[in-house]
C-alpha cells in the first residue's frame, strides 16, 4: 500500500516553485497621511532646519506667483504653478545632499530652484527660447520632464549606473498622481525594486491630472499601496506637512543610501491654480474644495509652528517676505528682456557632428537670415 | 597574416570562417573588454546568451553587472539605459525582436533621439539600441518586421544596417563608441550567413555613414542596404545573361544618408532601383527616390523604380516569400527602366 493510498495521508503542498518572498506588512504605509507640525514630535525638530524650511517656502511661493504673472506678461509661453505644493518642493530639494540627482517633471520648477539653479534658467522651457536652460551637470537636476513618468527610468538607471560604479549617489524622482498610471511608473519602480537602486519616487497627489480627479485615475487604496506590489516601502505624508515631507524623505534617502532600496513617497497635497495659465479649473471643481485647502495652506501651518515654538516673529517673517520680493523683483527684470537668440543653434546639438545634410539645411536658412538682413537675429517675445 | 610552417602545419592557422552572430558577438566582447563603460542589457541577454546567442560568454566573461538579464519591459530597459548614459555609461541594448521593440518608442523619441539637443550638448546620449530586424527566416507575427522607416523620421538617431559579416563587426563598433544613439539593425536571416571574415582576426571598425559598392556595373544602380544587398547581388548575376551589367550599391546607413557615394553611382549608370523589405508606401525607398532625383536629374534615363515589400501588415511565414522582394521582382524593375527609344511612361513602380 503506497502513501498515497493511506487514507488521511494526503495534504495539499505549494507549488514547487514557489516560495514566500517579501512580507508586506513592513512596506504598508501609514493608515493616515504622517504629520509633525503641531504635534510633540514637531518640538524636537531641528529649528535651523524649520527656519530654512519657511524662508524657502516663502521665497517658493512668491516664485511661483512671479511666474503666473509672466505669462499674463506674455514672458512665459505657459505656467504650471506648483502654489499650494510648495512644501513638496522645497522638501524634495533639501532633503538631498550636493552629489545627489533630482528628476524634475514640468511642474517641478520650484523644485530645481531650491536646488539651486537659477529661476531664470529653469524657465527657459517655458519661455520657449530653448528645452533646458541650465546645464544638468551643475546642480545635478535632469532636464524638466514633459512627457508624464518618462524621467522616473532615467532616475533608476542613474542611480543603478551610480552604485555600479561605486559613487554613493541617491536619485530623488518627482511625479504627480496622473503620472502614476502611466506605464513608464510601472516599469520605473519594478526596475528599481529588482535592481535594488537607490532611488526615492516621489509622487504629489495634488488631487487632479488637469481635470481629472484622482478617483478616476486609479481604485488603489492610495497611490503609496502601489509601492508593496513592487516589494518597495510606501509612505503616506501630508504633502502640506513642510517638516513630515522633509522628515519621509530624508529618511528614504538614507535608507536607498545604506543600500535598502527605493522608496515610494505619496505626498498628499493639492494644486491651488489651475493646471497651467490655459486651464480654467472652474469647469472641474467647485470653489468651495480649493477653499478648504487654503485653509491647509504649507506656509501658514509652518508659521504657526514657528510662532508657537517663538521661532518666527513679525521682524523674521518681514524679512523673509522681503528676500522673496527681492528675487521676484530680479526676476521680472530678467526675464522682462528679449532672451538671446541664434536660430543656428537648431542645427547645432542635434548629433556631436551636424551631418551633411543638416550642414546643407544650416547653410540654407543662414542664407535665408543673410537675405533679410539679419532681421530675425534679434527676434524674441514681445 | 604568417605563412610559416609552424602555423601552417595546423588547422588553425587557416582562417576561420564566422557567421554574422559571431561576429555581432566578437564586436560587443571586443568593446565591453576596451571600454568598461559598456554595459549590455536586455531580455534574456544573460545567463541565456540571447535568443539568438548574440551575447553568449558575455554574462561569463563580464559579470552580471556588465551584461545584464532585465525585467521584461522594452521602455524600461532603454529608459534606464537613457539614466545610465547620464551618468557616463555606454549602454548597448537588445530589443529582443523588430517588433518587440515598439513599446520603446517614446523613450527612443521623446528622450534618446532629443536629450543632446535638449541640453545644447551637455547631456549625449551614447546608446546603442540593437534590433534584430526584417523577415525571411518564418517567424510567426510580430517577429518580421522592418521597421527603419520609423527611425529614420526621428531627427537624433543614425540609423545602420550591416549586409555583410565584416560590417556586422566594423558597425557595431562604430555604433557603441559612437557619442550618439545609433539604432543597429541586425538582418535576422543572415545571422548565420558566413563570409571568410574571422573572428580570430578582427578588422578594423567601419565609420557610419559610408555607403559602398558590391558590384560594379555600368547599367543601372541597385540601391539596398541589409538583407536586401544579396537579393540584389544575385538579381545582378541572373541579370547578365540578359545583357544588364548591375551595380550594387549596399548604403549601409540610412542616417546619415551617403548621398555622395549614391549619386556617383547614378550619375554614372543613369538609372537607379531602390531595394527594401519594408513597406513602399511611406517607406525608405521614397526618400532615396527623391533624393536621387533632385541631385542626378539630368543624368536620369528613367524614373528611379522601388521594389520593396507591399503595403501590408507583415504576412504569416506560410506566406512571406510572395511579400520579400525577391530577385525576379528585382529583374522586373530593371527591365521597366526604360531601355527601349520609345518607351511610353505607362511602366513604373509598383
Amino acid at each position: 500500500m503506497t502513501v498515497l493510498e493511506q487514507p488521511g495521508s494526503y495534504h495539499p503542498v505549494p507549488p514547487p516553485s514557489w516560495r514566500p518572498r517579501v512580507d508586506p506588512a513592513p512596506l504598508l504605509p501609514d493608515e493616515e497621511p504622517y504629520r509633525l507640525l503641531g504635534t510633540s514630535a514637531a518640538r524636537t525638530a531641528d529649528p535651523g532646519l524649520l527656519q530654512r524650511l519657511h524662508a524657502e517656502l516663502v521665497r517658493g511661493r512668491r516664485y511661483n506667483t512671479q511666474a503666473t504673472a509672466l505669462t499674463r506678461q506674455g514672458r512665459l509661453a505657459v505656467y504650471p504653478s506648483s502654489t499650494g505644493q510648495e512644501a513638496c518642493q522645497v522638501a524634495a530639494a533639501l532633503a538631498l545632499e550636493e552629489r545627489d540627482w533630482l528628476f524634475p517633471s514640468y511642474r517641478d520648477t520650484l523644485a530645481a530652484v531650491a536646488r539651486g539653479i537659477d529661476p531664470v534658467q529653469a524657465l527657459t522651457l517655458l519661455r520657449g527660447d530653448w528645452h533646458t536652460g541650465y546645464d544638468p551637470y551643475a546642480h545635478r537636476v535632469a532636464p524638466l520632464c514633459t512627457p508624464l513618468a518618462t524621467q522616473l527610468p532615467h532616475a533608476v538607471g542613474l542611480a543603478h549606473a551610480a552604485r555600479l560604479k561605486g559613487d554613493d549617489v541617491v536619485a530623488l524622482a518627482m511625479v504627480g498622481d496622473g503620472g502614476t498610471s502611466e506605464g513608464d511608473f510601472h516599469e520605473a519602480l519594478n526596475f528599481a525594486a529588482v535592481w535594488q537602486a537607490p532611488v526615492v519616487f516621489l509622487v504629489q497627489n495634488n488631487g487632479f491630472a488637469i481635470s481629472v480627479p484622482l478617483a478616476k485615475q486609479t481604485a488603489a487604496p492610495s497611490l503609496a499601496h502601489k509601492a508593496i506590489g513592487y516589494g518597495m516601502p510606501g509612505r503616506l505624508v501630508d504633502g502640506n506637512d513642510a517638516l513630515a515631507v522633509h522628515e519621509v524623505l530624508d529618511q528614504a534617502v538614507r535608507h536607498a543610501r545604506a543600500g535598502g532600496g527605493p522608496t515610494l513617497v505619496e505626498a498628499v497635497t493639492y494644486r491651488i491654480e489651475a493646471h497651467t495659465n490655459a486651464d480654467d479649473a472652474t469647469r472641474y471643481r467647485p470653489e468651495s474644495e480649493v477653499e478648504e485647502w487654503r485653509a491647509h495652506d504649507p506656509i501658514a501651518l509652518l508659521e504657526r509652528e514657528l510662532r508657537d515654538q517663538g521661532l518666527l516673529d513679525d521682524a523674521t517673517a518681514e524679512a523673509a517676505r522681503e528676500a522673496a520680493e527681492r528675487m521676484a523683483a530680479d526676476l521680472r527684470a530678467r526675464m522682462n528682456q528679449d532672451p538671446a537668440l541664434d536660430p543656428m543653434d537648431l542645427f547645432a546639438h542635434v548629433y556631436a557632428e551636424p551631418t551633411r545634410q543638416l550642414r546643407e539645411q544650416a547653410e540654407q536658412l543662414r542664407a535665408e537670415l543673410d537675405a533679410a538682413g539679419h532681421e530675425d537675429e534679434g527676434e524674441g517675445r514681445q | 597574416m604568417t605563412t610559416a610552417p609552424a602555423t601552417a602545419a595546423t588547422s588553425t592557422a587557416v582562417r576561420k570562417p564566422a557567421t554574422m552572430a559571431q561576429a555581432l558577438g566578437r564586436a560587443l566582447r571586443d568593446a565591453m573588454a576596451e571600454d568598461p563603460s559598456v554595459h549590455v542589457l536586455g531580455e534574456d541577454v544573460g545567463t541565456l546568451g540571447g535568443v539568438f546567442r548574440i551575447t553568449d560568454g558575455l554574462t561569463q566573461e563580464f559579470g552580471e553587472n556588465r551584461c545584464t538579464d532585465t525585467p521584461l519591459a522594452e521602455a524600461g530597459i532603454l529608459g534606464t539605459a537613457v539614466g545610465m548614459a547620464m551618468y557616463g555609461l555606454r549602454p548597448v541594448v537588445e530589443m529582443q525582436f523588430d517588433a518587440f521593440a515598439y513599446p520603446a518608442f517614446e523613450q527612443l523619441i521623446s528622450h534618446v533621439s532629443r536629450m543632446r539637443n535638449r541640453t545644447r550638448g551637455a547631456m549625449p546620449m551614447p546608446i546603442t539600441v540593437r534590433v534584430p530586424y526584417g523577415g525571411g527566416i518564418g517567424g510567426v507575427e510580430h517577429h518580421s518586421d522592418s521597421s527603419e522607416a520609423y527611425y529614420m523620421a526621428t531627427p537624433g538617431l543614425h540609423v545602420v544596417a550591416p549586409a555583410t559579416v565584416a560590417d556586422a563587426y566594423g558597425l557595431l563598433r562604430s555604433a557603441i563608441a559612437s557619442d550618439d544613439p545609433v539604432i543597429f539593425l541586425e538582418p535576422k536571416r543572415l545571422y548565420w550567413s558566413k563570409s571568410d571574415w574571422s573572428a580570430e582576426e578582427p578588422e578594423p571598425v567601419e565609420p557610419i555613414g559610408r555607403a559602398v559598392v558590391r558590384r560594379r556595373g555600368t547599367d543601372a544602380t541597385l540601391i539596398s542596404y541589409g538583407p536586401s544587398v544579396q537579393v540584389c547581388l544575385e538579381a545582378a548575376e541572373a541579370a547578365r545573361p540578359e545583357g544588364w551589367d548591375l551595380e550594387v550599391l549596399d548604403l549601409r546607413s540610412l542616417v546619415p544618408f551617403d548621398d555622395e557615394t549614391v549619386c556617383a553611382s547614378v550619375r554614372r549608370t543613369g538609372r537607379a532601383v531602390v531595394v527594401h523589405e519594408s513597406t513602399g508606401f511611406g517607406g525608405p525607398g521614397g526618400e532615396i527616390a527623391a533624393r536621387v532625383t533632385e541631385r542626378c536629374f539630368h543624368h536620369l534615363e528613367a524614373p528611379v523604380l522601388r521594389v520593396a515589400g507591399f503595403d501590408i501588415p507583415y504576412p504569416p511565414p506560410m506566406l512571406e516569400r510572395h511579400h520579400l522582394p525577391g530577385v525576379d521582382r528585382v529583374l522586373d524593375a530593371v527591365a521597366r527602366l526604360q531601355w527601349e527609344a520609345d518607351w511610353t511612361g505607362t511602366g513604373g513602380a509598383r
